[in-house]
Formats: structure tokens, sequence, C-alpha cells
């Protein structure tokens, strides 16, 4: 990747809300294996079970995670936006995807490799506690839309 | 893909009637009828033709006809010392189904088996044992249970998990409740969601495992319930080591014939009613991790 | 002549041909084999030779099949049809067993297997390949199917080896053909020159000599055999495809989520054909068919297949719903779990689910391309 190609997905990713006022200087660091992609509608951006070795950016488009078995097909249970994060797995052992992840619609992501985004967190504590500190309650939020969506409250 | 344990290892497959027609029922009457749940019966048969009782292993099923209208698989929920009473508790979900579970003391059904490998219980002498349920996973559990009550000594720790819906989706109540006072064995039971006047554990099995008393890699754990509880069970006995070959699960796949013949339950490479239902998770997990399999 | 005995080579004319089926027919055997009918060759009811396809070829591609008249008179101048011998071994409809009410109770009555024997004249090497792999489904395993079994006691399997490729073939790659090596009664060879038109014959078991025994024969020419091997040559140097079997059941089954499964399953109508014309594939499912009063129910078993929805059906919806993962286990299925279900491919590279696929699917391509495309990543790449 050239300097300016590189630049350019650095720059993306520190206007990204998620990365938005975290110091640009390890922004970088984390980024410096990241690249730019793009899936039509139907593609598959991750199987379950296998390696969690990146995580995406959203910059356009919709994402479905689908989980389920192997005796039906997927059911999608959130969809992911332009804006948002997709993958905390390259952060939880055994850092294997625990969910299919499908363009729903024609999607553009920076994909961001785990390993050197661990490094750059383990490396700088400071920065490690905001980044985690951002991504809490994205998690939190989606157990407690996730508790919700167990109630079925449609159902009654 | 392949391995031994997904080839038939020397079972007993519809040995009910052996020298007749393979694809033939033989008649059993229904002697009493017990309502388990609003939607789930346990039938008690005998056999009519003289010759027909069943032995069966726990974990195999017959293909339960009634005439006029069809056959289901249904799991052997019985006692296997007691060969004289053939026990299936079943579930009302589609015609063949909610005919039986309308069928009264007197009626007459087709039994064809028994088919399948069960649960090998014979690899579990020694080890600490975790049997886990949900919902309509525990008849088919249920003789291994009896099995392990008859022989307690055989076996290290015995740590039981049900799990089911909601409180009035637990199946055999009563009896479970009598397994709440052993002191030789741990049970613990959970729903989905419940009630105020539920003031047991509230949440999925898999929360209950962490804390589950066994000795990871002494272990061997027997699964049953839908597919994506059993998945996500296995997973979390691996993540406290339990080794993968030491855990089984009872799949399950549409049945026509279950002797091997018709397709209809493949998994992968192995045909459900013949190579399982009683498979291991260490053959299972590439193929659960995928979907429409 | 001295009574034959296997492995004996002798020769018959064409103008004798008709005393082949003269003595079949004096053995109580009912002659089936290939005959034109609606455009193609199948297989049916023969009662002398003027029903063959004489001076007939076929043409066949993906998803085409035409016949041609041929610039001589064969008998047997074509490869295969839509049908296989897998319909009078196994029918598409049988009937098992009929109930009858008794009280509360009932009594069933399994159906006797009847009809003559009957003699299957013409079938390829990949034919006599195709019944040995549903051998081993019907009668190597726990369960024996007792109407298979005795409808395969009776059947006289009178083989013929190709002198051509049909454009789907490619027995050569699975290691059925096109020569007969084993299996079949009486093997024989057509051999056209300009001044002669005969058949060699070789002896393959003694129900196949016994048949012989009333039939005018010579001598076979110290040149025969090697006449019989150079036309199987010709078809074995012109096979229409090639299947790369190396590493095939893990190739397959390593890939499950590979990317070209999506690209194929575009394509892909689940209309069956290909698992009606194979003569391997099995699939069946049982109905229940009561009387208006319920006092009599007949139970039969017909031919399904694994592109069906309904084969997979488990609490009101089918496992496999897409058109991807029916047609990823029809593939898997056929390559490779069928090695670990009975120690043999399923597929004997007849070729015709090539030609009767109405879009043109061709599984040598589809494994060739799982083959040489990357397998999938962790994460797809997408497109840069």
């Amino acid at each position: 990747m050239t300097a300016t190609a590189s630049e350019a997905i650095a720059d993306r990713v520190l206007r990204h809300p998620f990365f938005v006022d975290i110091d640009p200087t390890l922004v970088h660091a984390m980024v410096s294996k990241a690249e730019e992609r793009s899936y039509d509608v139907g593609e598959m951006l991750v199987h379950e079970g296998k390696p969690a070795e990146e995580f995406f950016l959203v910059l356009e488009g919709k994402i479905a995670l689908e989980v389920g078995a192997s005796d039906r097909p997927g059911i999608t249970v959130e969809t992911i936006e332009k804006g948002e994060i997709l993958g905390w797995s390259w952060l939880v052992a055994p850092y294997r995807w625990r969910f299919d992840a499908r363009a729903s619609k024609p999607t553009k992501v920076i994909a961001i490799n785990a390993a050197a985004a661990r490094y750059a967190l383990a490396a700088h504590p400071a920065f490690g506690y905001h980044f985690l500190m951002k991504l809490l309650p994205v998690i939190a939020d989606r157990l407690e839309n996730t508790r919700v969506q167990l109630l079925d409250i449609h159902g009654h | 893909m392949a391995t031994d344990a997904l080839r038939p290892q020397g079972h007993s497959h519809g040995t009910l009637g052996a020298a007749a027609h393979p694809y033939a029922p033989r008649p059993f009457v229904v002697r009493a009828r017990t309502q388990e749940t609003p939607d789930t019966v346990t039938l008690r048969l005998a056999p009519q033709l003289p010759g027909d009782r069943l032995s069966f292993k726990g974990g195999q099923f017959n293909m339960v006809y009634v005439f006029g209208v069809g056959e289901s698989a249904i799991s052997i929920s019985g006692d296997t010392t007691h060969p004289e009473e053939l026990v299936h508790t079943v579930r009302a979900v589609g015609k063949i189904t909610n005919a039986l579970a309308a069928m009264t003391p007197g009626s007459v059904v087709g039994i064809r088996g028994p088919y399948g490998q069960g649960w090998p219980l014979d690899s579990a002498r020694g080890r600490d044992i975790v049997i886990v349920a949900g919902g309509l996973g525990l008849p088919p559990l249920r003789p291994t249970l009896y099995e392990i009550f008859r022989h307690r000594e055989a076996f290290g720790r015995v740590e039981i998990i049900y799990g089911a819906r909601t409180p009035k989706d637990l199946v055999f109540a009563e009896e479970v409740r009598t397994w709440l006072q052993r002191s030789d064995i741990r049970l613990q039971i959970t729903v989905d969601a419940a009630g105020r006047d539920w003031n047991g554990d509230v949440g999925v099995v898999t929360v209950r495992i962490p804390d589950a008393r066994f000795d990871a890699p002494n272990t061997t754990a027997f699964v049953c319930g839908p597919e994506i509880m059993m998945k996500f069970t296995a997973q979390a006995l691996v993540q406290r080591g339990v080794p993968s070959e030491s855990i089984w699960l009872s799949m399950e796949r549409n049945m026509k014939c279950a002797f091997g013949f018709c397709g209809h339950c493949q998994y992968g490479p192995s045909f459900v009613c013949r190579d399982g239902p009683c498979l291991p998770y260490k053959t299972l997990a590439p193929l659960l991790a995928l979907k429409e399999v | 002549m001295d009574p034959l005995k296997v492995g004996d080579r002798r020769v018959l004319e064409r103008h004798d041909f008709p005393s082949l089926f003269r003595a079949l027919h004096e053995k109580g055997y009912q002659v089936v084999g290939p005959t034109v009918r609606d455009g193609a060759i199948v297989y049916d009811r023969l009662s002398g030779v003027e029903e063959l396809p004489i001076g007939w070829t076929d043409r066949q591609g993906p998803g085409k099949y035409r016949l041609e008249r041929r610039q001589d008179e064969a008998l047997f101048g074509y490869v295969v049809g839509p049908f296989s011998w897998k319909k009078f071994l196994y029918p598409s409809h049988e009937r098992l067993w009929t109930a009858t009410r008794d009280g509360t109770s009932f009594v069933v009555a399994p159906e006797p297997v009847d009809g003559p024997p009957l003699a299957f004249l013409g079938m390829r090497a990949c034919e006599l390949a195709g019944v040995a792999v549903q051998d081993r489904v019907f009668l190597g395993g726990p369960a024996v199917d007792p109407g298979y079994a005795a409808r395969r006691q009776r059947i006289l399997r009178i083989a013929v080896q190709c002198g051509q490729a049909g454009g789907s073939c490619f027995c050569v790659s699975m290691g059925t053909g096109p020569g007969v090596r084993q299996g079949a009664d009486l093997i024989v060879t057509e051999v056209l020159e300009s001044k002669r038109h005969y058949f060699l014959i070789e002896v393959g078991s003694p129900e196949g000599a016994a048949v012989l025994a009333d039939v005018p024969l010579k001598a076979a020419a110290a040149d025969d055999p090697a006449k019989a091997e150079a036309i199987v040559g010709r078809a074995a140097g012109a096979m229409g495809r090639t299947l790369d079997t190396e590493g095939i059941h893990d190739l397959l089954l390593k890939n499950l989520d590979h990317p070209r499964w999506e690209v194929v399953a575009r394509r892909c109508l689940a209309c069956t054909n290909c698992t009606m014309v194979c003569p391997t594939c099995f699939c069946s499912t049982q109905e229940e068919v009561p009387d208006l009063a319920v006092e009599k129910v007949e139970r039969w078993r017909r031919w399904d297949s694994c592109f069906n929805l309904g084969l997979t059906e488990m609490h009101g919806q089918a496992v496999r719903k897409s058109q991807l993962s029916r047609y990823r286990q029809w593939l898997t299925h056929k390559l490779a779990s069928w090695h670990d279900q009975f120690g043999t491919s399923g597929c004997v590279g007849c070729g015709r689910c090539i030609t009767w696929c109405p879009v043109g699917i061709d599984l040598t391509e589809e494994v060739a391309a799982i083959r040489t495309a990357p397998p999938a990543p962790a994460t797809s790449e997408g497109k840069k």
C-alpha cells in the first residue's frame, strides 16, 4: 500500500465516530495494517468459528449478524450500520467469530488487523483503557437490547 | 471428516420382529397415558404379538406408527430393565404426534425399532458425568439416568442440568422433584423466563456450567435438546476443559426409514438414524458452525 | 463346441443376433434394453433386435441431448440416456405393504416381489459400476432391502463395451470404464467393419454361459481381443471431460463455506433432474395411502431427492432451505461423504447429471473451481 493510501485510511478511521476523540498517533499504530473493502449484497464478511483476525469499521451499507445452528438458515439477530463497529471477538479468547456476518446492502468497511490492534492496546494502557471504555457501552447496549428481544414483546 | 465414531458399531437396528419386513410396524397397545405438560404426553405401551418385547439401549428411538396417518421418530423414555413396558414421551407438534398425544388406553400404535446408537454409558465408567437436558431433551436421557442410578458406584460425580422454556414446560415434574432429594447426584433446574411464582434459577443451561462440579479432563457429557442449545452447551463444556470426544450430542433430523436407506436424516457424512443419534462433539463441531447442513 | 466357461470368447454374427433374444426368451427372461422413444434412447422391454436403436447415436453436453443418425447400422452406437437401470431394481414407486384394521389393531401384509427375471441388454461399464454402488447401499449394510435383494438376484447382466465416448462422459476419471472388467454375465463388444458386422462376446459367469448354449457362435479370431481393446481404447481417449479425484473428499468437506457454492447456487433450479437420472442416487420417501374408510392402508415408497425442500423438513421448516445448501449436500454426498458411508465414490462418471441439467451445471467444473480458487480465508476479502 502506498503512503498516501495508508494515510487516507488512517484519516477515515480518525473521522469514524468510534475513534474520533482518540489520540491520532495511537490510532496510526493500530491501523498500520488496515485496508478498505467493499462487499456486494449477500457476500459474507466473516464465518462463525473462524479465527477473528480482524475487526471492521462500517463506512457505508448494512451488515446482518446471523446466529443459529446447522439445522436451519441463519437467523439475523442484529444489523450493524454506518458509523458502527463490527466485531469484538478479537478481544476475547478464543478469538474466534461467534456469528456469521453478511452484507445486506452494498457495504464498505475498513478492516483493521486484530493482532496489530491488540498490540497497540497492550503497549499503551491509557489508550487501551479509552478504547475499551468506548467499546463497553456498545456491548452493554447490545446486551440490553438482546434481553428485550428475548421477551418476544410482540408475541403477547 | 470420517472417524470411527461416525460408522455404525454393531448396534441393534430394528431387532423387533427382525425376520419380518424391515418396513413393517408391529402392533403395541397403549396401557396408560400421562399428560406431562400442556402439549406433551407419555404413553406406556405393551406388545401385542408374542416375542415382541423390545430390548433397547438408552438414547435409541423407534418409528412410532399411527394407522392411516404415518410414522414419527420418537426416543424411548422408559426403563431398559423393563422390556415388557415400552415408554414414549411425545410432544404434539404435527399430524402424527397430535394423533399420538390423543391416544387413550386400548388404542394400538405400530412400532419399528429400536434404532440408532444410544448414549455410550460404558465409556463413562470411572469418570464424572454431566447430563445437560433442554426441554424435550430429558426423555431421551431418562433411560440412561435410570442406568446411572442403578449403578451409581461405577461413576464419579454426577451433575444433571435440566432447562426448559418456562416452569410449566418441565417434563416428568414429579419424578424430577424426587431426584432433587437424592444426595448421590447434583441436579440444577433452570428456565428461560418465569413469573414471580418461580424462585429457582432463570437463564439458559450454559450459565450453570462454569460452576458445575466435575473434573473436566475426566468427564463424559451427554447433551440433549434443541440443536442451538446443544451447540452452546458443548462449547461451554469445552471451555471448561472437557475433551470434545467425551461430549455426546443427540442429533435430530427428518427420518423416514430409520435404517439408512431413504437418505433423509443425513448430517454431513453421518446417517443420524444409524450412526447417531448420539454423536461425539469432536466430529460434530465443524458442521455445527455452519448453517443448513 | 465344448460347454462354455467363464473367460471364454466367441463371436456372434450380426445376422445371428436375434438368436440371442430367442435364447433369453427360452430361458424365461424378459429382455430390457435400449430403444428410441420421444427423441431419446431409453430402457424398456424389448421383444426383438429391431427395437434396438439401430443406426442411432447421441450428442450430449451440458444441458443438451439429441439423437442423430449414424453412417452405419450399429446396434449400440451411443452411450447413456436419461434412464438408468436403477428404475428396474429400485422402482420409482413401490408398494411395501398393505395393512388392514383388525378391531383396534391392524395386520400388515408385506408385498411379494414377482415378475419374470430380467435380462438387461446393453449395460455400459459405468452402469455396472452404478449397480455395484447401489448394491452396497441396499445389500451391504446392517439392513437389507427385500425388494432390491429379490429383484437383484433375478437379473442377467449383458454388458456392452463402449466404442465411443459421449460428450458428458468421464468414466475414465472415475475408474469405472469404458472397458468392462467385472460384474457382467456376458461382455459384448460390437465390431463394425466395411465387410463384416459382428459381436465379440466374453463369458462373465455360469449364467451367461448357460444362455449362450443354444446361440450359434463361432470361434474368436486371434486378433479379436486386440480389436476389442482398440475399440474400448478409442472411447477411453475421447472422454467428454475429466474429474480430478485427487484428495476430493477433503477438498469438498473442508470447503463447505467456499464462495463457489454461491456461484453454482445462483444457477441451480433445484429441479431434481440430476437425482432422477443418476444411477446411484437413492433418496426415497414413504407415503401412507389409506382407503376412504381408513380400513385398509397401503405403504408406498417413492423416489425423493435431496433437492426437495420436504426432505429435510423438521419442526415445520426445511433444514436445507437455500438452493446453496441443497446443491452443496448433493455434491458433497456424491463425491465425498459417500466414501465415508460406503467406501467408494457415489459417482460413476456417466455424465447424465451434466446432460440433463436444464441449466447445464457440470460437476466436474464445479470441483475444478473449488480446487483452483483459493480456499475461503478467515474473513472474506470482498473487493479492495
